[in-house]
């Protein structure tokens, strides 16, 4: 880096260190942040970036190290201190109120008031309208948060933070939730800010948008400093493997798909929520034989409803599921799994695997009933451990040997490879993986993404759902796409559109 | 019929303020995100407060205060535990009624020579007229003497609602009681307003009690309270967790206890066990009829840890 003199910088940490009981998050990372620029924070999940920021922001101590604020030592006990010295975080999961209005919102913790602590709601909005007209943050104030969509809950917490006077933004994977046109906007948005002279931290582990959108930025590997650089000056695949430590390839390579006859059929599915509003909305989808069908859509258009339904968790309220020609809707999950499909579930601590039972009994959660592993209703523990030493060893869960260590003490790639090797296992016609990926590092993730077109080339049918546009792009044979609860558009992966698929997930007209 | 009627609407007021009173406090505990199940408790301490200090000063105000400090004071137990130590708020809550039952029991035995019934207090709390000062009168208009008690309700209601929603307290009661997390992070001390709310709760369920034993009757008795407290939780759901709604829901309640006074002494010939059962019958179906479908405060019975995901 350039030399300290004659820049100004608006963050400073040094020598940052933070355990978490004997687990050390964070062993002396530093980061310098140049004032009026966007910097991006790079690593893998569990690397140690939003712990870092959660020290900026307050909500963590460090254990060692100093923090400078605009040249200043501080000491930042708490959030309201963070806010006092101008920084402002924008958190992964939003922290909105959402019966609250937008201006609500804005204004909790920091009310204007007049007389014994009534709040003058008008002069608020003022505010509001003001900064939402200067910085291009469209935002409905009246409207409650409930209500408006991922994009505009995230132009709220920006404004928030800038209502309270922040000169420093931190953006917690700002772009996780959001369409590429919506990705769009944020970036003209963060440009906006930092040309007013303010200064924008970006945490986050997709490079194309740190190419797209930062000046500076600096990597961590398992709470490690790595590197600054200027992003202007290296290329992303460089940027991959300073986070990973090793050579990966960022595409995924796969045979064209030659898909059999209809697998899995859904026909005017319906399916309503537990509060009786309908999710999934006369949805029609059909997945052949020997080809992976990606569903690709924003969190919340009914894809959790749509699994749980064909998965027999929650009824469907009219329409019909088929799997080889024999319908399943409204029967039971051990129906459906008899009838040859297996799901990766979205959340595996909830729905995979029984964290405290061992490797070996989650490898026989779904089948302990069946020879050989009980009979009599007596279970047979050789039995059940020798088929998980199998699974261990062809699926390579790791650490070799770990039969019988609780499913809680594996890593999360590790958790999924069990998951995988078992549904695989169980010889399915179709496979349905939600977000397979979910919190993965990218070697497991190019582990995940092999295993599904396997599976693929063995015949099967696969359904993906996942909230990672790039990933539906990359390994699915065909795209479908989901909004407010009913699929949209669909056509073939290859040479589809970002743009096009975007505007579709943001409920834009079919063409 | 006409005097029927005015009579069934006096009595529904005479018992709707403790339920009221309670029940406020249910939703402001609530709606900061801690659930109340010791209300009946806090009412059972403030009953025998208000008894005790309205016999002991032979000043029925002083009595009521000094029960709302008693709720108060077995409702800071129930912060520490809840609040502080994150326990689970049912188990602390149930706790806590027992406490409350057997404290103010054997608190009784000790002021009142071993006896479970306080004596009764020389001035009850006045009703409206007599508060003003104004003559008794006769007829139609002697309908408006309503119980100070009841008045006292009603205000609170609207004080209530009035903070809840047009105040930075309010809003921050209510942040809290949704999404804690996102409070905290903006400075809010989610403890500190948790512990105010329960504290207020405690208050009010206090005044509950004593609007039992110093305007309903005018002793202590260890089944003066009897459920008051759990009807009050109900009217809390019923009523959306709101002060307008719950004071609703209570006034659906006391009517239907005035009701088994009424229909007690009148010509139609019905038990007077399953007349008396007609609030509790209610009670359980309001619950399972609206529970259902209401919708609590997000983080209703979460205790809030820093830092959790």
């Amino acid at each position: 880096m350039a030399s300290v003199a004659d820049k100004e910088y608006a963050v400073q940490m040094r020598g940052i260190k933070k355990y978490f009981g004997s687990f050390c998050a964070l062993n002396g990372v530093q980061l310098d942040v140049e004032k009026g620029t966007i910097h991006a924070l790079l690593g893998e999940n569990g690397a140690g970036k939003s712990t870092l920021m959660n020290i900026l922001y307050g909500l963590y101590q460090a254990d060692e190290g100093e923090i400078l604020i605009n040249g200043r030592p501080e000491n930042i006990k708490n959030p309201a201190t963070a806010i006092k010295l101008g920084i402002g975080m924008v958190h992964q999961h939003f922290m909105l109120v959402e019966p609250f209005t937008v201006t609500q919102n804005i204004m909790l913790g920091m009310e204007k008031t007049r007389f014994g602590g009534v709040i003058d709601e008008a002069s608020i909005r003022k505010d509001v309208l003001e900064l939402s007209e200067r910085y291009g943050l469209i935002v409905d104030p009246d409207a409650k948060i409930e209500d408006i969509s991922v994009g505009m809950q995230q132009r709220v917490e920006i404004l928030k933070a800038l209502y309270r006077g922040a000169e420093i933004l931190i953006l917690d994977e700002p772009t996780a939730v959001l369409t590429p046109q919506e990705i769009g906007e944020l970036i003209e948005i963060m440009r906006k800010l930092a040309s007013d002279g303010k200064t924008v931290i970006i945490i986050t582990h997709k490079l194309g948008e740190i190419k797209k959108s930062a000046d500076y930025c600096t990597i961590i590997r398992r709470g490690v400093y790595i590197d600054t650089v200027r992003v202007e000056e290296v290329d992303e695949t460089s940027l991959a493997s300073m986070m990973v430590g090793r050579e990966v390839k960022l595409t995924v390579t796969k045979e064209k798909a030659d898909p059999g006859e209809v697998i899995l059929e859904i026909d005017g599915l319906t399916v309503a929520d537990s509060r009786g509003i309908d999710r999934v909305k006369d949805l029609s989808l059909q997945v052949r034989r020997g080809e992976i069908v990606g569903i690709a859509g924003i969190d919340g258009n009914g894809q959790q409803e749509l699994v749980e339904a064909i998965m027999n968790m929650v009824p469907a309220k009219s329409g019909t599921i088929t799997v080889k020609g024999r319908e399943i809707q409204n029967r039971t999950p051990a129906q459906t799994l008899a009838a040859g499909v297996s799901t990766i579930p979205e959340d595996r601590h909830k729905h995979g695997l029984v964290l405290d039972f061992s490797v070996a009994e989650n490898f026989v959660i779904e089948n302990f009933r069946q020879a050989p592993y009980s009979s009599h209703g007596i279970l047979d523990h050789k039995a059940i451990k020798e088929h998980a030493a199998q699974l261990i060893e062809k699926f390579d869960v790791r650490p070799a040997g770990c039969e019988l260590n609780p499913a809680r003490g594996l890593s999360g790639g590790n958790q999924q490879k069990l998951i995988i090797a078992r549904e695989v296992d169980n010889d399915p016609d179709i496979l349905i993986a939600v977000q397979p990926t979910r919190g993965l590092d990218v070697g497991a993730i190019e582990y995940v993404h092999k295993a599904l077109i396997n599976v693929r080339d063995q015949g099967k049918a696969v359904l993906l759902i996942s909230l990672e546009l790039d990933e539906v792009m990359d390994v699915s044979d065909r795209i479908a796409v989901i909004y407010d609860g009913t699929i949209v558009d669909s056509f073939d992966a290859e040479g589809a559109d970002e743009n096009h698929i975007g505007l579709m997930m943001a409920g834009g007209k079919r063409k | 019929m006409a005097s029927n009627i005015f009579l069934a609407i006096t009595i529904t007021f005479m018992y709707a303020a403790p339920l009221i009173l309670t029940a406020l406090g249910g939703v402001v505990s609530e709606r900061s995100g801690v659930i109340n199940i010791g209300l009946e408790g806090m009412m059972v301490m403030g009953a025998f407060t208000g008894a005790a200090v309205g016999y002991y000063t032979a000043n029925p105000w002083l009595g009521f205060l000094a029960a709302g400090l008693a709720g108060g004071a077995l409702a800071l137990l129930h912060a520490v535990a809840s609040v502080t130590f994150k326990a689970n708020q049912t188990i602390s809550g149930v706790a806590l009624n027992f406490i409350g039952q057997g404290l103010a029991l054997f608190l009784c035995r000790l002021f009142f020579e071993g006896a479970t019934m306080s004596k009764t207090v020389p001035n009850p709390m006045p009703k409206l007229f007599g508060f003003l000062g104004l003559p008794q009168v006769d007829g139609i208009l002697a309908q408006l003497n309503v119980d100070m008690t009841f008045i006292i309700a009603v205000l609170l209601t609207v004080v209530i609602w009035f903070v809840m929603y047009r105040t930075k307290w309010g809003l921050r009661l209510r942040a809290v009681g949704e999404h804690p997390a996102a409070a905290d992070t903006l400075g809010v001390n989610v403890y500190a307003v948790r512990y105010a709310a329960v504290f207020i709760s405690g208050i009010l369920a206090g005044f509950g009690g004593a609007a039992q034993s110093l305007a309903v009757v005018s002793l202590f008795t260890p089944t003066v309270i009897s459920g008051q407290g759990f009807i009050a939780m109900a009217a809390v759901i019923f009523g959306k967790w709101t002060p307008h709604g719950a004071m609703l829901a209570c006034l659906i309640f006391a009517f239907a206890q005035a009701l088994v006074v009424l229909l007690g002494g009148g010509a139609v010939q019905i038990s007077p066990q399953l007349l008396s059962m007609l609030p509790y019958v209610l009670t359980i179906l309001v619950l399972v009829l609206f529970v259902g479908k209401a919708v609590s405060p997000k983080a209703d019975g979460v205790p809030y840890e820093k830092g959790a995901r």
